[in-house]
């Protein structure tokens, strides 16, 4: 490939990525109301995906937690949205959200493989069991209201977590930081031994993933405006971002981009009428991708373009 | 409640300790097992311990050809052990998707229950209700004879020898994917067995299956992951320490339960009787 041709695929990148940001940033100002309320939530799965993917992606510990920290941030946006204007509010969602990572993260260097996933998943189910046992014995009602923010409001906040989350992203995969945890992902012993340290730039990532994750749980709670911790802390929250990334390809940023807007956009159409269905597909569709594509639609789209097998 | 705990979890034993799979779709056989039962029982009249001998093979056979199909494609494609783990983990998950939401379909969301056996039993001047006696002697009977078939037969034997290393197991003449394909089926037909004693003692819904899942995958981290007599003496650990914590706030059992969990995996994850 020329320099010449890869200035044009950047600039032709780029460009693309600038009208999808202006489209973004217009939408409301065109469509009625409800299309943009679904669009939020489809950004809001492409974030917890995207985030999802930042640390499981390259260091390929598949955690279980994401329920755990988006449920934190839509609980810190209950307790404090009536005192905080909402950016602070979305920010100290994603703090506390990036606090606990930090936390568990710390906890669970000793684990590996499928003793990670379990205990990911362990804790968020811990945390959503215990708030909903402290509510019925303490609170005496489960579940909250939310200061509810207009649906607009909702969605500009959803664009700008994403937008920073996609810049992050992209700032870490190029950075050495990405490459250290590409090369943990590989083969862990050896970024030991060449001299990365694995424990910061594992824990920091995680933390930094959940984040995002938080971020867009507080904002999502003033969209909900009623939560209680089965809404919040509701395990699918766990297993979308790991299948919607897998299904768009973890290899790549855009794939699960990719991943998350196509799924969002099915579960919108098809979850209203028919959910058993939706769930019917999403489950075959993640047996016929693990099976058949192993690296994602990406990957499928790789082949595609070089037309050879080796995308 | 130890009793069934143990049969679900030797079921996930012998789906992750021999086969690799840790099968998160394995409370929905469960549901399956139970659900199954309330048909014959409320549709046929046919009594739920008769139902033990058809859903527990119907299960196998369905279990034996998910792994002949799947799993065994899955296992030649993934390039490690560990790889195979994540894959057929997540491959599970879609099949619990697949699995619930037929049940829902079949069977709506409703809670379904029916009585069987409620009366009441003395011994020794306490009281119990007879479905549960009667479960407990089940469970006990079917982990025991299970025990048993893998110390005392040559397919358990093979098994064990494949749980141990699964290459060595093949040089020595093991067919390796039947037994593997055997051992799902058999961690189905425990669920199912599993699912039919639930059902004689407690109401069931069609998404059930998660819960269950979440105990067996304890009980297996209790007794050390791949360890199957480990998974029997740790199901009835785990019933015993639940049946306690109810007894003080109904509401802590599930949260016990997972900080027993977290704190093993922090202290010592390859559980009581791991390697």
């Amino acid at each position: 490939m020329s320099i010449v041709s890869v200035i044009h695929k950047r600039a032709f990148t780029l460009g693309l990525l600038f009208l999808g940001l202006i489209l973004l940033a217009t939408i409301p100002l065109y469509i009625p109301p409800y299309p943009v309320i679904s669009l939020t939530s489809i950004i809001m799965y492409t974030i917890i995906t995207v985030s999802w993917a930042i640390f499981s992606g390259p260091t390929r510990y598949i955690s279980l937690a994401s329920a755990a920290f988006f449920g934190v941030g839509v609980y810190t946006s209950a307790m404090l949205g009536e005192v905080f204007p909402l950016p602070v509010v979305i920010a100290c969602g994603g703090l506390v959200s990036f606090i606990l990572a930090l936390f568990i993260g710390l906890l669970t260097l000793r684990l590996r493989g499928m003793y990670f996933i379990i205990f990911t998943f362990g804790v968020s189910e811990l945390i959503r069991h215990f708030l909903l046992w402290w509510e019925t014995n303490f609170t005496g009602t489960v579940g909250r209201w939310v200061v509810a923010a207009d649906h607009t409001t909702v969605y500009y906040g959803m664009v700008v977590i994403f937008v920073v989350l996609l810049l992050t992203a992209y700032l870490i995969r190029r950075s050495k930081y990405g490459l250290a945890l590409r090369s943990i992902g590989e083969y862990e012993e050896a970024a030991v031994h060449i001299g990365i340290n694995v424990t910061v730039s594992k824990t920091i990532t995680f933390a930094i993933s959940a984040f995002f994750m938080g971020a867009a749980g507080a904002i999502m709670a003033t969209r909900w405006t009623y939560i209680d911790p089965s809404i919040a802390f509701n395990p699918l929250f766990s297993f979308m971002p790991v299948l919607m990334a897998i299904f768009g390809g973890v290899g790549h940023l855009y794939g699960p981009i990719l991943g998350a807007a196509l799924f969002a956009y099915l579960e919108e159409i098809l979850i209203t009428k028919f959910p058993y269905y939706y769930m019917l597909l999403f489950g075959t569709i993640l047996i016929v991708v693990i099976l058949f594509l192993p690296s994602g639609l990406v990957g499928l789209i790789g082949k595609w373009r070089k037309g050879g097998p080796e995308g | 409640m130890g009793g069934i705990y143990a049969l679900i979890a030797v079921g996930l034993s012998l789906q992750y300790g021999v086969g690799r799979v840790l099968n998160v779709s394995h409370g929905e056989f469960i549901m399956l097992g139970a659900f199954a039962t309330w048909t014959l029982y409320t549709v046929f009249g046919i009594s739920p311990l008769i139902s033990l001998v058809i859903c527990g093979p119907v299960l196998f056979v369905v279990g034996f050809m998910i792994h002949r199909t799947l799993f065994q494609y899955l296992r030649g494609a993934s390039e490690s052990v560990g790889a195979f783990a994540d894959s057929s983990l997540l491959a599970s998950f879609g099949l619990l998707f697949i699995i619930q939401n037929v049940a829902l379909l079949i069977w709506k969301a409703d809670i379904r229950g029916y009585s069987y056996l409620e009366s009441s039993v003395s011994i020794h001047g306490a009281m119990f209700a007879a479905n549960r006696l009667v479960a407990l002697l089940f469970a006990v009977a079917i982990s025991l004879a299970f025990y048993f078939f893998l110390t005392r037969t040559r397919l358990g034997k093979a098994i064990r020898a494949a749980a141990e290393d699964p290459a060595t197991a093949q040089v020595m003449g093991v067919n390796i994917h039947r037994v593997l394909a055997i051992c799902f089926g058999l961690g189905a037909l425990m669920a199912g067995f599993a699912g039919v004693l639930i059902s004689m003692m407690y109401e069931m819904q069609p998404n059930m299956g998660l819960e269950y899942t979440i105990i067996a995958i304890i009980v297996v981290v209790l007794g050390g992951l791949g360890s199957i007599t480990g998974s029997l003496i740790g199901g009835f650990i785990l019933g015993l320490i639940g049946s306690i914590v109810t007894h003080f706030d109904a509401g802590l059992s599930l949260i016990a339960y997972y900080v027993i969990f977290i704190l093993l995996l922090l202290i010592k994850p390859t559980g009581l009787f791991g390697k």
